[in-house]
């Protein structure tokens, strides 16, 4: 599905200070497709991703050359509001982190806090959200139960429906299955493959089969530069990179 | 992905290798037994055939391991999925030595029809292709796996001679040497599906090699 491009970086440097994280990255987001970004640790792909929803700019110190855009328009500027920002790309990460609140209100928090009011439509909403987080079922019965006795896959498919809730556009998921068991990992990777029809999604994973099952576009990272990217069957059947190679076939990494 | 699979795709290697020996050895046999008129030596290429089947199913079972329990990825994925190619091929080659022996015993010692000239010149042909198929897989050489693609027209054309000669100069010429020409006519057939064989080797090593198609498309080449 090579469609249209939702987000682009171009030409981006990022320093943490002095120190510079991220070299010369160019890369496509393509619109209804999973994009997995994978490379070994301290490779910069967490770092990456944060940019795509400003979220790097909550670390002092932290600077940005070059552009990101979200359907043509450059998510930096300064007269682009970060919290719209971050309410049309969305965030999933790696350790589930609802809030201490009941299931109900993990879902209305966000609703309520970007001014909504109408109590049938918050209501509408949450079995709207849980049902496309495929969560629905299985908390139906107990909506006022605190949202901590959900499981750990549970409690991963919460937060998936919070983001949902305020509709995004793009929903990014830094390592989201890292702390899950491998049933609750399989659910959230059907998800995934689900969610991608309405939503454009970004996946950073240290899990490369995950990033052969889940997406469509893999980008490898290596000491802060973008080796390679192309379609996943290419990434993983015929590298044309001797890194990319090397990392997929374990030889470093 | 570390050491153990490693040595798991050495093993891997090793045994196709075996195989190819076996494969190899099996046809070199059943020519000689033709060569010789020997049916003796015809009927043991038959019964060596069975330890070729076996290898082959170890082989096939040791590639889908490897996948299931590792995942690979790339260069040793196209290298195990080349391997069960090779695999099938190279059992498919011993068959055919085993095709060659039985019209051996067919023929048993009667004269052959002609003196043998253009068979063995394919017989050459055949061996020198599997040959040279297999030093490219063990070599990871592509310039070698076209070569073996560039000798399959001499392979067909000699086929063709001999079927020609065999029809015209012999069975339509004396109907009564008609059952020991076709003998000769399956033999030179049989010869040319090693031919076959080979050059689907050689598209396979040059796929595990380069990542590129060859197979059904001599233009890209």
């Amino acid at each position: 599905m090579d469609n249209k491009i939702r987000m682009k970086a171009r030409d981006v440097n990022f320093y943490y200070g002095t120190a510079q994280i991220l070299n010369g990255i160019n890369l496509d987001i393509f619109a209804n497709n999973v994009t997995a970004i994978i490379g070994p640790s301290g490779c910069g792909k967490s770092t990456f991703i944060r940019l795509l929803n400003r979220m790097h700019e909550l670390v002092p110190n932290a600077r940005l050359e070059g552009s990101i855009t979200l359907d043509g328009s450059d998510i930096m500027a300064d007269a682009v509001d970060p919290v719209e920002i971050r309410r049309k790309v969305g965030m999933v990460f790696q350790k589930p982190n609802p809030f201490p609140k009941s299931i109900f209100e993990n879902i209305a928090y966000g609703l309520e806090i970007n001014g909504t009011r109408n109590k049938q439509f918050i209501e509408d909403k949450v079995v709207e959200s849980l049902k496309k987080a495929a969560l629905w079922h299985e908390v139906e019965k107990r909506l006022h139960d605190s949202a901590l006795r959900l499981s750990g896959g549970q409690q991963q498919r919460l937060c998936i429906a919070r983001c949902l809730a305020i509709e995004p556009e793009v929903i990014l998921f830094d390592e989201p299955c890292a702390s899950l068991d491998p049933i609750s990992t399989h659910k959230v990777e059907e998800l995934i493959l689900e969610l991608k029809k309405v939503y454009t999604i970004v996946i950073v994973t240290h899990n490369m089969q995950q990033a052969a099952r889940v997406s469509d576009h893999t980008g490898f990272f290596y000491m802060g530069k973008l080796v390679e990217f192309g379609r996943t069957e290419d990434i993983f059947t015929r590298p044309r990179e001797k890194r990319t190679e090397d990392y997929i076939t374990g030889r470093f990494g | 992905m570390g050491r153990h699979f490693r040595e798991e795709l050495e093993q891997l290697n090793s045994d196709l290798l075996k195989m190819d020996a076996l494969a190899e050895e099996a046809v070199a046999k059943a020519v000689a037994a033709l060569r010789d008129r020997d049916p003796v030596a015809a009927r043991a290429v038959i019964d060596n055939d069975s330890r070729v089947d076996e290898l082959e199913l170890v082989i096939d079972e040791r590639c889908l391991d490897l996948i299931a329990r590792y995942q690979p990825m790339a260069s040793d994925l196209r290298f195990i999925t080349t391997g069960m190619r090779l695999n099938g091929e190279l059992e498919r080659i011993a068959d055919i030595a085993v095709d060659i022996a039985e019209r051996v015993i067919v023929m048993a010692r009667d004269p052959f029809v002609k003196p043998l000239v253009d068979i063995p010149r394919l017989t050459a042909v055949a061996q020198k292709m599997v040959k040279m198929a297999i030093d490219a897989f063990i070599a990871r050489d592509s310039e070698i796996a076209k070569q073996v693609l560039f000798l399959d027209p001499e392979a067909d054309s000699l086929r063709d001679a001999i079927h020609k000669e065999l029809v015209e100069e012999h069975m339509m010429k004396d109907p009564a040497t008609a059952e020991r020409a076709v003998q000769l006519l399956l033999i030179a057939r049989f010869l040319e599906r090693v031919c076959d064989h080979a050059t689907y080797i050689a598209e396979d090593v040059i796929y595990m090699i380069k990542a590129e198609v060859v197979k059904h498309h001599p233009e890209r080449l």
